[in-house]
């Protein structure tokens, strides 16, 4: 930290500026002349609220994105298919059992188990050759979109909030003062919250997980060098099928968050893929804190820019991204 | 020589790529190709009006904007899924610029000031894309190429202004001069035919004149051709501004072929349509573009009719061709052009080599 102060000073206080601004932005209460300007406070710290959420959202699928192609340099481009695939998956459990904790658990299953699939069957055969393993990621995911097209139709589904989460909360952000001197807060959907923090608590796991532990070391290494960590006598084939098992298994739980509190329907998949390439592309490929910076970066630039440009919102989305290959095209935070 | 191998040039490579002129009696001494090329040309005389545009303009129109890909793939080592994208853009800025149904949003203008415009607007478009594609390496490419694509189709739905949301422009105005309406099925195809004979020709000519083959050098060793002083990302570029060109041939003739053009036209599925036409073709040749749309063609006109008289669900097309793709992908990398090789040179040889396969 106090190295990039020492390096980029002008950079360190631009950013400074720049959060500075935001903080205000959102605890001040507006002047009447900003309003006037801008629109509504309420307005501007919704849109926030679900940039941030749906960062939290993007970050569940591109960590697992960025972690394959980290670890394997596989290009991932059926992601989108198993996020989609997850949330079908959830959609069906929960239709069936009832439970919201259930369909999690059965989608990361079941998803996992396509991705260990996958790499057992697919990518071990056409290993270390980055472009073909591509190709097959793009066959594969018209495979999967034309399947499940077969299988669920063109329908939306939409999986139901456990009762304990619908209704709003009253965040202690104040959007406007009332005549009387009285302050209204914000009332913000409790279940966004909710899966807010838990993409928070999983990426702090993740990165507790690969930083902390052995296998997490096995893995950095492996993203280092493959071939070394080989020769040393790792297993690493058993260490690229337990990572693509997370990662997919990511995209799946993914998928039912993204039906609960959207919803999925066939076209969802490319979406989501490109969400996670922009993501990772911003913020850095098989970088998870990349991920999340990306993730949010892209989930506000996309909220932000549907309340206020709304013909041009994916225009800024993809300036982001020709800003960041522009001026450091390996991302925010490459390692290397 | 397959766009799968990343490996540095190999000997037995350089002995099936460099003869240029080789290949270039390949293409114009072979009996086969005259024969294929005077069918073409005598085609409006065979077939009638749906199999002369439906299928065959179709499938050269399609061929046109495989092969800016071929173009890329086979010779700059670049996959770039987004020329469909500039394709795209240049059907819609005929449409924009042109006259079209759509009169509050179409500017009117006559044929022959709008489509150079079109042209040279997807051409900048493309080269600037290409500019930011070629500041990573590799696998990178394929990614920021798929995203400009999909922001694209994304754009094109949203913005209503310039593209009209997601109902698109339609009963586009196609040229007509000198009499002869040209979307008529005769002349509409002999424009076409001409059009990709001008590119097959030229991607043909390319590749052997001193910049393809600086292009193909920086394919195969980026790092040898900067230290013998080729600007590598110059020569990139300049690849892309070409493809793009090519591409953005293929968007016109495909807006004027259906005189209509909506954000389905630059979807995902499309675009990656292309990259499975010039892999499934090949993109070692220029002809492989050419044959991989007429495979897909034909599976996306007959698929259905087919499925059904074998008693099977009619809508799996895209099931069909993902698997094709898969298999293709999988077993042989370099096409069919690659298989159709590989399977005359055992018989040449008269013995199947076991380590034949150098593309893995």
């Amino acid at each position: 930290m106090t190295k990039f102060i020492e390096r980029h000073p002008l950079w360190a206080f631009a950013i400074l500026v720049a959060v500075a601004a935001a903080l205000w932005l959102i605890f001040a209460t507006w002047p009447q002349g900003l309003e006037d300007a801008f629109g509504r406070k309420k307005v501007f710290l919704s849109a926030v609220f679900n940039g941030i959420t749906l960062g939290g959202l993007y970050f569940l699928v591109a960590s697992g994105f960025t972690l394959i192609f980290g670890l394997m340099r596989n290009v991932n481009l059926a992601h989108g298919s198993l996020y989609l695939f997850g949330g079908y998956i959830g959609y069906a459990v929960s239709v069936a059992t009832g439970s919201w904790i259930l369909s999690f658990v059965a989608a990361f299953i079941v998803v996992a188990l396509v991705g260990v699939a996958m790499q057992i069957l697919v990518f071990r055969r056409i290993e270390g050759q980055d472009l073909r393993q591509t190709m097959v990621t793009i066959g594969l995911s018209i495979v999967f979109a034309d399947l499940m097209l077969w299988a669920f139709g063109g329908d939306f589904y939409q999986i139901q909030t456990p009762r304990a989460l619908v209704g709003p909360i009253e965040l202690p952000f104040v959007t406007a003062v009332k005549s009387s001197g009285e302050a209204v807060y914000l009332q913000y959907p409790m279940a966004r919250l909710v899966i807010f923090a838990a993409s928070v608590v999983i990426g702090i796991a993740m990165w507790l997980g690969l930083n902390r532990t052995r296998i997490g070391m096995i893995v950095r290494a492996g993203v280092d060098d493959r071939d070394i960590l080989a020769a040393m006598g790792v297993r690493i084939q058993l260490v690229f099928v337990l990572v693509f098992a997370l990662g997919a298994g990511l995209a799946g739980m993914a998928g039912v968050v993204g039906a609960t509190f959207q919803s999925i329907s066939p076209g969802e998949d490319i979406r989501f893929l490109l969400a996670s390439l922009v993501v990772v592309i911003i913020g850095g490929m098989g970088s998870i804190p990349g991920a999340a910076l990306g993730a949010l970066i892209v989930g506000l630039a996309e909220q932000l820019g549907s309340v206020y440009i709304p013909t041009y919102a994916i225009v800024v989305t993809f300036l982001i991204m020709v800003l960041v290959l522009a001026l450091r095209p390996q991302g925010l935070l490459a390692g290397r | 020589m397959s766009i799968t191998q990343d490996a540095p040039l190999q000997p037995d490579n350089l002995a099936a790529a460099s003869p240029m002129t080789g290949l270039a009696r390949g293409d114009f001494g072979n009996p086969a190709a005259w024969v294929v090329g005077f069918i073409l040309i005598v085609m409006p005389f065979i077939a009638n009006g749906f199999f002369l545009v439906e299928i065959f303009g179709t499938t050269l129109i399609l061929g046109i904007v495989a092969l800016s890909l071929m173009f890329l793939a086979g010779y700059g080592g670049m996959v770039s899924l987004m020329q469909l994208t500039i394709a795209g853009l240049a059907g819609y800025m005929t449409a924009v610029l042109g006259a079209s149904g759509n009169a509050n949003i179409s500017l009117g203008w006559p044929w022959w000031l709008a489509t150079p415009m079109a042209l040279a607007l997807a051409t900048l478009f493309g080269t600037i894309g290409g500019a930011l594609a070629v500041r990573t390496e590799g696998i990178y490419t394929i990614m920021i190429t798929l995203a400009i694509a999909s922001a694209f189709y994304y754009f094109t739905n949203q913005n209503w202004v310039i593209f009209n949301g997601h109902t698109g422009i339609n009963s586009v105005v196609t040229p007509h001069f000198w009499g002869v309406d040209w979307r008529a099925d005769v002349p509409f195809y002999y424009v076409i035919l001409v059009v990709a004979a001008l590119c097959f020709g030229a991607v043909g000519y390319l590749s052997r004149a001193p910049f393809g083959l600086a292009l193909q050098g920086v394919r195969d060793n980026p790092r040898r051709m900067a230290a013998l002083g080729f600007n590598v990302n110059a020569h990139r570029v300049a690849a892309y501004a070409f493809a793009s060109f090519v591409a953005a041939l293929g968007g016109v003739l495909q807006v004027w072929n259906y005189r209509q053009i909506s954000p389905g036209s630059v979807g995902v599925e499309r675009a990656i349509d292309i990259l499975i036409i010039a892999i499934v073709g090949g993109v070692t040749r220029p002809i492989g573009p050419f044959i991989g749309a007429l495979i897909f063609v034909l599976l996306r006109t007959f698929t259905l009719d087919f499925l059904v008289a074998i008693g099977l669900d009619g809508n799996r097309f895209r099931l069909l061709i993902g698997l094709g793709f898969l298999v293709i992908v999988l077993f042989s990398p370099d096409g069919l052009v690659g298989l159709w090789e590989r399977w005359r040179r055992r018989g040449e040889s008269g013995q199947v080599q076991p380590g034949g396969d150098h593309h893995g």
